[in-house]
């Protein structure tokens, strides 16, 4: 739209070819069983599998009938079952029962369990407690990466972010250096690789040691640079409201593996509607990354040209008719089938917005990260959990509040945990407990304020506390430094300042103006300074883990200027479509194509949902 | 095949789709051109024994599929060939059966493959400490040992690679004294290394204790926590807890790998024993109270809770197990006496509104708006008394308000609303006071439908003018909006205002009146 693109962007590279190649594996795993078979998928594996394969392709390598995992007794009658599973020792457990079932009557069939991404010894070794090691074959589907548009691509492993932070278990490692080390083997090599966090680190080490492992013959580079990022490095951003229209239909209406299913309410019928929501969808390319209230203005525009297109039929005579049938007429009924589809979801999120008191709610979201007036957000947020409105916002604004501020104090945290458990039952203790351990909702410590102080000040703090903080545990419950580093880098703009959210002049203007998103600038800034010089105080207060590597390729390949600028950014833990856009935005202002890989797309409420533990 | 003949340029396996450590650009590109060239060969799909499909929209489809049928096709005669590539490093991807405990015998070729060039990206520090080698101590064969030569397990190897061979266990195709000396040749980190590439290992030869906690402290090392919990798996197996507790006390990344595998294998019982072993009772005690969750029966969750009231919780937390226990009992009790009264027929408010659900394992504010909705009037001696509730579990004033106001709201019982705010000053005038905004009041009214009248009574105590006057033109609370005009004397606005209100209404009569009231001075 409004934008000042740069025009020499350079050209994404074709992502489609890793659809075909898991296609083609998955297509050869199941030949390993020959004849018919009955295939159990896993039920979070249901949509990634549509996305490169359909019924028919399965049907072709005699898959009989599909079935869902359920964990629920089998019926199927055919003589050979074949599990597609994500490498969970429950689904295994189940399979071992349906196998140990199936002998007592003595009934033989024939097993295989496929795992994708990978399979893990814990999975074997119940497969061997549960005596029928041997019983099934094992297989592995590699299948890492799933595009979801021309520029993202999603691990679909929403599971990592809690694996990963939460649980402190590094089995997801080895899988994110290997799509790497996938994407390096087609679209590399590599010239930079930069990263911040932990998880960033090892899983770069992985991928360096694949590397080495493996063969690399010279070719010509698509992917210039790689940026690896943890999602632990920047809570703040995805517990912030989403209000680029992307962002705020998954939100809403929750993007499932780039698509999404819009209820009677936006079709305006009595039927749902599912629908890709990628890039191929022209309206909805054009306003995806729009501030929303500006996206209105976009869509009865669009609608107003459309009427004008269709209006053009008057007055045409019989020949005219038939070129703008053929012709135009199928594209204009496509476009006007999206556009509807748009404005009914953008009416609904209208309607669900206010019926919240949305604006009420994103100024207590500004107010939090602006650090003004931080009584009244906690009356706000009390009241929030008085009324018992939505668990799941109520525990976003308390994060929000706890990492923004570095903790609660203690007479707060007390307070407001009461309530909490009063409103939502007492059950959250276990909740509470998580959110704990992995720094999102903690109390101040005493003595921390002075730490706090000290942080503002500079390099008071000695390094042995720094050093400190290599033990596990702590750098999983880390301080945030939100303030520190948000007035380090700018993150929030000054108030004063009219922000026009039609020509927006930074990153900011996904969150209304009021706050550049900071694993973004991060990113903008590396890139900016080729490394992380003169960020020594940044690292710092993110708890350091940073790097900047240069491969050996990267010498010759520095006359290809194109390349250079075409900069993978994979975020371990998931990223939020609001970051996407923001690294759009930044592609455009500076010339960068932006690839971004994410273990998943996320949002607050599943990064919330993923730590209740309120349930057995 | 002649294509595959130019194909073979590459290694072998790097067509197969598995592995990925071999697979390239080139590699893949050379694949698909391979393929291409084969769609046109006809007789083969004449010869398949598969028959040719066809797609009702799309031909690419097609032929897609037949690339695919292709590849495997190519990938099967890859691998039939195989014999002849000796020098290339084999991936089991058939999944044949491999037979003994521990991954320990499927045995594939060591990699010849080694890149002897240098790395093109530099080694990281990843903030792991260094191994210290004196710490744990290599065993005395591996320091004899020195390096495995690949070449010497080519053949035997090869011999386990074929797939016409069913393997289920070394020692029936080896002498006992060979197979020995072939498993413990693996170091600590060429076993860590080989577990992460998913190639066979035996980790039975690590059998002192300074051998398992070196091969644990690689593990941990080389940051894969597949083969971190791989090691742990073997180390619990083979030593018994309490040696295993104290090492993994110093181990910290192990330690949360551990505890992670037995929450997910469900192993309640040792991961207490670990908690406790650890000195972390209030883990332990919040795993315990967690096992709430799953039982059903309410009598026994009460029971269970209360049993649980002696666990060692932080004081902040005991308080919060204390109330859930209470809270559960008072449920059980409440739900007896409303089921009867609901069945009963007698009581008009159940026969009015219909419980919709159990109050049982409902949080305490819940609870507290059902007694606020069924039981308000109830003397504070009685369990299901607001009242006595509000009591028990010291409920604030501002949170029992809002509980109460939006319960008696549901009900319509507009007195009781106007009840809450009462107040009376020590002159003895009642006036209408709040913990509450009255914003939020208003709101809280007008979520449960309350009428104009109600409502406007509440915009009229909104403290801020300019606020009242919005929330009036939302609430359509006319006469509010009216008389904030008149006090503006801004005639503009109520003029424009008129055309807001219902013609013929006592509201365009009082707009009128006031318009044409001499008295008024209008600002413009």
């Amino acid at each position: 739209m409004a934008h000042s693109a740069r025009r020499d962007s350079p050209e994404l590279p074709d992502f489609s070819i890793l659809k075909r190649l898991a296609r083609d594996q998955l297509i050869y795993l199941l030949e390993q069983l020959p004849g018919k078979k009955d295939l159990f998928i896993e039920a979070d594996l249901m949509s990634p599998l549509d996305r490169i394969a359909n019924v028919s392709t399965l049907k072709q390598h005699e898959v009989d009938k599909l079935y869902k995992v359920e964990h629920k007794p089998v019926i199927s009658t055919s003589d050979q079952l074949c599990f597609l599973i994500r490498p969970r020792i429950q689904t295994v457990k189940w399979i071992c029962d349906v196998v140990n079932t199936d002998k007592v009557p003595g009934k033989s069939r024939r097993y295989k369990i496929i795992f994708t991404p990978q399979k893990f010894y814990a999975c074997e070794a119940v497969l061997e407690e549960q005596g029928i090691f041997g019983d099934v074959s094992i297989d592995e589907w590699p299948f890492y990466l799933l595009p979801l548009d021309d520029d993202i691509i999603s691990l679909e492993l929403p599971e990592f972010f809690q694996d990963n932070f939460l649980a402190g278990d590094q089995r997801w490692v080895r899988t994110a250096g290997s799509a790497l080390h996938l994407l390096y083997s087609l679209y590399g090599p590599f010239s930079k690789v930069y990263g911040i966090g932990r998880c960033s680190k090892m899983a770069y080490e992985s991928w360096r040691e694949q590397v080495e492992e493996g063969e690399q013959k010279a070719r010509q580079a698509e992917i210039g640079n790689v940026f690896l990022i943890d999602r632990d490095v920047d809570f703040v951003t995805p517990l912030c409201s989403q209000i680029v229209y992307e962002g705020l239909v998954d939100d809403i209406f929750r993007i499932k593996c780039g698509c999404v299913e819009f209820g009677p309410d936006v079709t305006a019928s009595d039927k749902s509607v599912k629908v890709m929501l990628n890039s191929h969808d022209k309206v909805f390319s054009e306003i995806r990354n729009e501030h929303f209230s500006h996206v209105f203005g976009f869509l009865s525009q669009k609608a107003r040209n459309l009427q004008t297109a269709y209006d053009k039929r008057q007055g045409m005579d019989i020949k005219q008719m038939k070129t703008f049938v053929s012709e135009e007429l199928k594209g204009l009924k496509q476009e006007h089938r999206l556009l509807s589809l748009h404005i009914g979801a953008s009416e609904s999120i209208m309607k669900k917005k206010t019926k919240q008191d949305f604006q009420e709610l994103l100024k207590t979201e500004h107010l939090l990260l602006e650090g003004f007036e931080i009584r009244e957000c906690i009356s706000y947020i009390e009241e929030h959990i008085n009324r018992q409105v939505s668990m799941i916002e109520s525990l976003r604004l308390l994060c929000l509040l706890s990492i923004t501020e570095n903790g609660l104090l203690p007479k707060d945290y007390r307070s407001l945990k009461a309530q909490y458990l009063q409103s939502y039952g007492v059950d959250h203790l276990l909740t509470f407990s998580n959110l704990r351990q992995l720094g999102l909702l903690v109390e101040q410590q005493p003595g921390e304020t002075l730490t706090v102080m000290e942080s503002k000040v500079g390099k008071l703090v000695n390094d042995k506390t720094a050093g400190k903080l290599t033990d596990a545990f702590s750098s999983l419950a880390k301080k945030s430094n939100f303030r520190a580093l948000s007035r380090k880098l700018n993150l929030v703009p000054k108030t004063d300042e009219e922000y026009d959210l039609r020509v927006p002049r930074d990153m900011a203007y996904i969150f209304s103006g009021a706050y550049i998103p900071l694993s973004c600038k991060l990113i903008e800034q590396v890139l900016e300074r080729d490394g992380w010089t003169g960020l020594e105080e940044v690292t710092r207060l993110l708890n350091g883990h940073e790097f900047a590597v240069t491969g050996s390729s990267g010498v010759d390949s520095r006359g290809k200027n194109d390349t250079q600028r075409i900069i993978l950014v994979m975020f371990l833990g998931g990223c939020t479509y609001s970051e996407i856009s923001a690294l759009r935005f930044l592609g455009r202002e500076k010339g960068y194509k932006f690839i971004v890989v994410t273990t998943a797309i996320t949002n607050s409420s599943r990064l919330l949902e993923a730590l209740l533990d309120n349930h057995v | 095949m002649t294509s595959c003949d130019a194909g073979c340029v590459l290694p072998a396996n790097s067509f197969l789709p598995f592995c990925v450590d071999n697979l390239n650009k080139e590699s893949l590109t050379l694949y698909v051109q391979m393929i291409k060239s084969k769609v046109d060969e006809e007789d083969y799909w004449h010869s398949s024994k598969f028959k040719a499909f066809t797609f009702d929209d799309e031909d690419d489809e097609l032929s897609r599929l037949k690339e695919s049928r292709q590849a495997v096709n190519n990938i099967r005669r890859l691998v039939e060939e195989d014999d002849d590539e000796d020098d290339v490093e084999r991936v089991s991807w058939s999944g044949e059966p491999v037979g003994s405990i521990s991954w320990s015998v499927k045995e594939t070729a060591a990699s010849s493959q080694r890149a002897d060039r240098e790395p093109a990206f530099p080694k990281i520090s990843t903030d792991t400490p260094s191994i210290s080698r004196s710490q744990s101590g290599y065993s005395l064969s591996s320091l004899f040992k020195g390096k495995p030569k690949v070449g010497n397990f080519q053949t035997f190897s090869d011999a386990l690679t074929d797939s016409s061979v069913r393997l289920y266990a070394p020692e029936l195709r080896k002498p006992k004294s060979e197979y020995k000396d072939y498993v413990s040749d693996w170091s600590p980190e060429e076993t860590v290394q080989r577990l992460q590439q998913g190639k066979a290992v035996s980790l039975e030869r690590f059998r002192t204790l300074q051998d398992k906690l070196l091969l644990l402290d690689h593990a941990i090392a080389a940051h894969d926590g597949n083969v971190i919990t791989a090691v742990l798996i073997y180390l619990k197996r083979t030593l018994c807890k309490e040696v295993l507790f104290r090492e993994l006390e110093s181990r910290q990344t192990a330690l949360r790998h551990f505890i992670h595998y037995l929450s997910e294998t469900q192993n309640q019982r040792l991961l207490l024993e670990l908690h406790r072993a650890l000195g972390k009772a209030e883990d332990a005690a919040l795993l315990q109270y967690k096992e709430h969750l799953s039982i059903t029966d309410e009598n026994k969750r009460r029971d269970f809770l209360k049993n649980c009231l002696s666990l060692p919780f932080s004081a902040e937390d005991l308080a919060h197990v204390q109330d859930h226990y209470t809270l559960l009992e008072r449920q059980i009790i409440i739900e007896v006496t409303d089921r009867q009264a609901e069945c009963g027929g007698k009581v008009e408010i159940f026969q009015k509104f219909p419980r919709k659900a159990l109050i049982l394992n409902m949080p305490l504010i819940t609870t507290l708006y059902y007694c606020c909705f069924y039981h308000y009037a109830e003397p504070e001696g009685t369990f299901s008394s607001p009242l006595n509730i509000r009591q028990t579990f010291k409920i604030s004033e501002k949170q029992y308000f809002v509980t109460a106001l939006a319960a008696r709201a549901k009900l319509k019982a507009w007195l009781d609303v106007d009840a809450l705010f009462a107040s009376r000053n020590w002159l003895g005038f009642t006036r209408k006071k709040s913990p509450l905004s009255f914003q939020r009041v208003v709101d809280i009214l007008q979520k449960n439908s309350a009428p104009t009248h109600v409502l406007q009574d509440y915009v009229a105590l909104v403290d801020d003018g300019e606020l009242r006057l919005t929330l009036a033109q939302k609430h359509k609370c006319h006469d509010i909006v009216i008389s904030t005009y008149r006090d503006m004397k801004d005639r503009q606005l109520l003029l424009g205002y008129r055309g807001k209100v219902v013609r013929g209404s006592a509201e365009e009569r009082k707009i009128d009146d006031l318009l044409s009231n001499p008295q008024i001075r209008w600002k413009n």
